[in-house]
């Protein structure tokens, strides 16, 4: 079993962090595991994308030419990934800020409105986080519990108080019905 | 845990005490990752040199002064590296040197490259001289392969090069460190004064013709018992193959993965890794070529390593090569479609 997911979007939308999570929420369930950000000349406002990778086996490359999942932040990156996703593969939509659809027809699209559900709990800080819930959902691969032992490691001690709106915001994308 | 931070972190726990180093890009993690840890370790230097120049030098005083030193860079920085690299290994001074490589040349690109294998393993900078060179495949083995090389080069005081990429820079994975041995480095080494003790000193000049051969010969005996005892590789598949690839770093991880590929559709093939790229394991190939007379190279650039292959054999055997420089990456898929391709023309 092999799973590649590129988390892309605009620098500043927490694009690298879901990936940093994920990739430690399922190292601590036994995975092998590989995170490979972008490492250009991104800055906030630019683009930012990262790939993991997760297998029972050695992972021979971090690169995703074919990833499972794809998790969009922004349109720029809808329009740079789609083509790649695996046939029978996943798009993450960012529904708030993409307005068009994917032109992909062999692939599942999960829209998750992230701004307005982000803005309901007060912080549009968590909107990564919000889609994390859907995207821990609907994969299946970990339980929604590994995902917040994983934030709460990246956290540390010194943000346990960013870790409420961050529960908050991970349970509203996990139980949204996409 | 990312690459570069490992790096860093492997480096301290083995007892680094003194880092100078110039950011440049895909390494600037572990400059700073230097930078925010050297505090904790008791009596650690961190240095932002204002050159790599600036940096190797400062390496290098610290290593005559006893410490166990390093710096680290990225392919450009590393060719300006290369004076002082050469001066450690006259003075016989042991300093860990990190290259984690982009595409070159000149300032090429940002993207992982292993470009600089010839300069890596010919010396790179002037003079009858050689560097230990550890081409780590993983994360973990960036940690283990940097305790390592502090040991090595104190065993053998001469600089060691750890030489990875973009890639392995940049990438994070479950790394797990273990205990680093004591270290054993002799007092007599060190210019730390000589108290009531003979006089000591380090010197790379030598303008005498008959004393600077001596010295020569005296590095290349010691080059010799490196290349007896320090070969590391490591093999994968390779018992029932009739193909062997050899890869190191980035492009062994990838070998692998099409391996397996390869051997599901039936095709019996298999990889030698070196993980010393000086010495090379010469040795090791050439007792395969005895069974195996098909073999491929495959690096991330034009053909470097694959000279070495073909030493190795002398002759022996079909040597084929495969590369994609510049930064481009190729998959595990493109490689074993080049597998097939070479199994069939056989």
């Amino acid at each position: 079993m092999i799973r590649k997911t590129i988390f892309a979007g605009f620098g500043g939308q927490g694009v690298l962090m879901m990936g940093y999570i994920y990739a430690h929420a399922v190292m601590n369930e036994g995975y092998h595991v590989t995170y490979l950000p972008s490492y250009g000349v991104e800055v906030r406002g630019g683009t930012a994308n990262c790939t993991v990778a997760v297998s029972d086996e050695e992972i021979a490359s971090p690169i995703a030419s074919e990833p499972d999942y794809l998790v969009v932040m922004n349109k720029p990156s809808l329009y740079t990934y789609q083509n790649r996703l695996a046939p029978q593969g996943s798009i993450f939509l960012n529904s708030s800020i993409i307005d068009t659809k994917p032109t992909r027809k062999d692939v599942n699209i999960h829209d998750v409105p992230v701004g307005e559900m982000a803005g309901r709990l007060g912080n549009p800080r968590v909107q990564n986080i919000v889609m994390m819930g859907s995207f821990i959902k609907k994969t299946g691969l970990i339980t929604p519990e590994s995902f917040l032992k994983g934030l709460k490691q990246i956290l540390g001690e010194k943000k346990k108080s960013a870790m409420e709106i961050n529960r908050k915001a991970f349970a509203a994308g996990y139980n949204l019905e996409i | 845990m990312q690459g570069n931070r490992v790096i860093g972190e492997a480096a301290i726990r083995a007892g680094c005490r003194f880092y100078a180093g110039y950011p440049i890009t895909p390494q600037n993690e572990l400059t700073e990752y230097m930078a925010d840890n050297m505090r904790r370790a008791k009596n650690g230097t961190f240095i932002q040199a204002e050159s790599e120049i600036a940096a190797i030098n400062m390496v290098l005083g610290a290593a005559a002064a006893g410490a166990r030193a390093m710096t680290s860079s990225s392919s450009p920085g590393i060719s300006l590296k290369q004076e002082g690299i050469s001066s450690l290994a006259a003075d016989e001074l042991p300093a860990v040197i990190v290259n984690i490589m982009r595409g070159g040349p000149g300032l090429g690109n940002i993207l992982p490259s292993q470009g600089d294998y010839f300069q890596a393993t010919r010396g790179g900078g002037h003079g009858d001289y050689r560097t230990i060179v550890l081409a780590p495949a993983s994360v973990q083995e960036l940690a283990d392969l940097t305790m390592d090389a502090f040991d090595l080069a104190d065993r053998y005081r001469n600089p060691v090069l750890i030489l990875a990429d973009g890639m392995m820079g940049q990438m994070s994975e479950p790394v797990e460190f273990s205990e680093p041995a004591p270290r054993q480095y002799p007092e007599s080494y060190v210019l730390n004064g000589r108290g009531k003790g003979k006089s000591r000193f380090i010197r790379g000049l030598i303008l005498d013709a008959i004393r600077m051969e001596e010295h020569n010969w005296k590095l290349y005996r010691k080059y010799q018992v490196i290349t007896q005892k320090e070969v590391r590789f490591e093999t994968f598949w390779t018992d029932d193959a009739e193909i062997l690839i050899v890869a190191y770093g980035t492009a062994a991880r990838i070998a692998k993965g099409a391996i397996k590929r390869s051997r599901e559709m039936g095709i019996p093939v298999g990889l030698i890794r070196p993980i010393t790229l000086w010495p090379f394991p010469m040795e090791v190939i050439r007792s395969f070529a005895e069974r195996v007379d098909n073999f491929l190279v495959f690096e991330m650039n034009t053909g470097q390593m694959v000279e070495d292959v073909q030493l190795a054999l002398g002759g022996i055997g079909k040597v084929q090569f495969y590369g994609r420089p510049g930064g481009v990456i190729p998959t595990p898929a493109e490689l074993a479609k080049v597998i097939a391709h070479h199994a069939r023309k056989k």
